[in-house]
């Protein structure tokens, strides 16, 4: 299989043959990340610019080491979210990097779209680290890393999503990635934060955590931002936490292989208890983990496309 | 100079005239229109003769929404330039919507419009003055000020009259006046932060939804604020079934209101969002299908009067950014009659139909004297080649707007002279 893409954009438009040669590159990436010395020579003299206009340190952080291990050259441009900076655009600082030809861009953005829009204009790989509520794809094949790792497949598991889809990119790709690969999906909350026609994308829903446990052999579980209050999404957290935190009491009825996911960082005590996030069904760590293996295969699948065809 | 026009196809909706014949123009006014006009040898000095065989000759059209952006936003677009960009798309007529810099609440804003069009534009401008000062939506304009200074109608357009005190106190005021009020429905909640529409599309987009009742409770408001006031209401770019189903339920009780839609209802669905374009962005927001087909049954059983740009140039300041800064708007005044001609070919209109939604249609309802080839009226007519075939190219457009979603187009249908008062105000 040779990778063809100029982009990683999102788990949308991604054929499930193209996901597994993702992550089979990813874990054969693994080795080099328990070395004594982790770095290889494999992308010197490439220049990769992370654009992250959001806040965000475990994503950053984790790209930033994939590239560094594999010898890029990485430089990171960073602001707080505004379109406007002295006067210059968005995309006219983006002409500015473009300018200076580097060979990839990581770029992280709370506008979704921004991109697909970015990749558009550049000659250079985009690897999308997360759109605003659309995609983030590195967590979705993170995430679909670490459920092979454990139960050896995807094709016929039953994933339980549950907390605020509306307003999660991490929902979206695995919604997207889980499919393709032959899981059953199932997204789970408290209607408001539902979004309409979400059915769609190919996903059961349901409003009652307890109903769909005992079905799952993974739950993922969602950062639920405490500002959902204030725009009238619901009564509390507390209240929140009561139906649709995830707690041992909740999971009473689940398979006993059931895995415990959480793209972090976690609120404990409101969608997760802290019994949950450490125990013995938690792989939360793995997925950390397994962040920089899958970040180094996607800079490495993207950057040989480029040798291949120089 | 006058003008015979002769041999056009000449389809006038409020005289419930459509056949082929001539038409003299003379002294700013229609003077005669008969199958066959002759001149006598000693007028011919005077009188320029087209042959005008194969063409469609109809009343100067009116566009009741655009937004002209002088002053204040020079940069977007000018009276000058915008009213260029409506002669070449055969418009006679624009009424412009208040939302300027300083905003039209006062004579002397209104003055200074028309004083602008007078000098530098090239077709008619009717000012339509704010409900509120500043659009601010607390406290009524000087209602018979502005309309002494040749305000239309009223509308606080782009945002919504959000309270109802003040819109039941609106239409009973302006009635003493005889101005529609122009509501621009939008339940500000219930829209608030929404990119596009809510549905499908939005959902995996990831992009924050404005569902169709955001417009169609106030749509709903408003309509039963008219029934109990009397006032006289006009619903602004009608955008979803929900709407159209509630004027036409209040049309049926006697209510007073009237209705426009612009052409990209008609012509695009959400699913042009796909690829983030911000040229699509729009307020309100592209519909689904189902909208789309809704309001072309609107057009066709009259629920909706009249067809309007809702012309709103940006600059790519405002465009070329993220989706969710970037600002909402169309340019459509050299796209407009074209798009509506697609209502002709795939049989949703018939002529007569098409061209009273941009002529008599938004007349009657500013109470202007336009729109007709009445004997007697101001010369005002527009001369379409309707068989030519062509790609829109917004490169050769008048407006400075950058933002015109139906660039590269293959459409039917040209303008290719607009006489304004008897002058020819764009030919091709
Ligand atoms: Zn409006």
């Amino acid at each position: 299989m040779t990778f063809t893409r100029k982009d990683l954009l999102g788990m949308r438009d991604m054929e499930a043959g193209e996901i597994r040669h993702i992550l089979n590159t990813a874990a054969s990436f693994r080795e080099i990340n328990t070395r004594a010395i982790k770095k290889v020579p494999t992308l010197r003299g490439k220049t990769v610019i992370h654009l992250f206009y959001e806040p965000s340190t475990r994503t950053r952080i984790s790209f930033e080491i994939a590239a560094k291990r594999l010898s890029a050259d990485t430089y990171s441009v960073g602001t707080s979210t505004s379109s406007m900076v002295k006067g210059e655009t968005f995309f006219d600082t983006l002409k500015n990097l473009e300018a200076m030809k580097p060979d990839l861009f990581v770029i992280r953005h709370s506008a979704s779209g921004t991109p697909q829009r970015l990749a558009r204009r550049t000659s250079a790989a985009v690897i999308n680290a997360g759109d605003g509520m659309h995609e983030h794809p590195s967590q979705a094949l993170l995430d679909l890393l670490t459920i092979q790792d454990h139960k050896g497949h995807l094709d016929g598991l039953t994933v339980g999503i549950v907390g605020d889809i509306a307003h999660s990119r991490v929902a979206r790709s695995n919604i997207w990635g889980l499919n393709k690969l032959g899981s059953r999906v199932i997204a789970c909350g408290p209607p408001t934060l539902i979004p309409h026609d979400l059915q769609q994308m190919g996903v059961e829903v349901s409003h009652r955590l307890e109903d769909l446990v005992p079905d799952l052999d993974v739950l993922m579980v969602l950062r639920l931002q405490k500002e959902r209050q204030e725009q009238m999404l619901l009564p509390s957290l507390r209240e929140y936490a009561t139906y649709f935190g995830v707690t041992e009491a909740k999971l009473a009825g689940a398979k006993p292989e059931l895995l415990i996911m959480h793209p972090g960082p976690i609120n404990r005590g409101v969608e997760i208890s802290s019994e949950v996030a450490d125990g013995g069904r938690s792989v939360i760590l793995d997925q950390v983990t397994n962040g920089v293996a899958v970040r180094m295969a996607l800079l490495y699948l993207l950057l040989h496309r480029e040798e291949e065809t120089a | 100079m006058d003008l015979l026009l002769r041999n056009a196809r000449v389809i006038d909706p409020a005289n419930d005239r459509d056949q082929t014949g001539d038409v003299l123009v003379s002294a700013g006014r229609i003077a005669d229109i008969a199958p066959r006009l002759e001149v006598g040898p000693e007028r011919l000095a005077s009188v320029t003769v087209l042959d005008l065989t194969g063409n469609w000759l109809v009343p100067g059209l009116i566009d009741m929404h655009v937004h002209l952006r002088e002053p204040g936003d020079e940069y977007k677009e000018t009276i000058a330039s915008g009213t260029a960009a409506a002669a070449a798309g055969g418009f006679t007529t624009v009424a412009c919507m208040p939302n300027t810099k300083p905003v039209n609440d006062c004579a002397a804003v209104t003055q200074f419009i028309l004083r602008r069009a007078e000098e530098t534009g090239s077709c008619r401008v009717l000012p339509v003055a704010a409900v509120s000062r500043n659009l601010e939506g607390r406290q009524m304009v000087e209602v018979g000020d502005v309309r002494d200074a040749g305000a239309v109608a009223l509308s606080d357009d782009g945002r919504p009259v959000m309270s109802a005190q003040l819109m039941r106190r609106a239409l009973e005021y302006a009635s003493r006046f005889d101005l529609p009020i122009i509501s621009h429905a939008e339940d500000l909640e219930l829209a608030r932060g929404g990119q596009m529409n809510e549905g499908a599309v939005a959902t995996q987009l990831g992009l924050h939804g404005i569902p169709t009742a955001a417009e169609a409770v106030m749509v709903a408001r408003d309509c039963l604020l008219a029934e109990w006031t009397g006032g006289r209401l006009h619903i602004a770019h009608v955008s979803c079934a929900d709407s159209v189903r509630i004027i036409r339920t209040a049309k049926a009780r006697g209510v007073s209101v009237s209705a426009e839609t612009a052409p990209h209802y008609f012509t695009l669905t959400e699913d042009a969002l796909v690829d983030y374009d911000t040229v699509y962005k729009v307020n309100p927001p592209l519909r689904s299908r189902k909208d789309l087909e809704a309001i072309k049954e609107g057009l066709v059983d009259g629920t909706l009067d009249a067809i309007a740009t809702d012309h709103a140039p940006h600059s790519s300041v405002e465009k070329d950014i993220e989706f969710d800064a970037a600002a909402n708007g169309m340019i459509g005044l050299e796209s407009a009659l074209p798009l509506i001609l697609e209502l002709l070919w795939d049989g949703t209109l018939t002529p007569a139909q098409a061209i009273a939604k941009v002529t008599v249609q938004p007349a009657r309802i500013l109470r202007q004297p336009y729109g007709t080839l009445t004997i007697g009226a101001p010369a005002d007519l527009t001369v379409i080649d309707p068989d030519a075939r062509y790609t829109l190219d917004q490169a050769s457009f008048r407006s400075k707007g950058c933002n015109c979603p139906f660039h590269g187009r293959e459409v039917r249908g040209r303008v290719v002279l607009t006489v304004g008062a008897g002058r020819v105000r764009f030919s091709r």
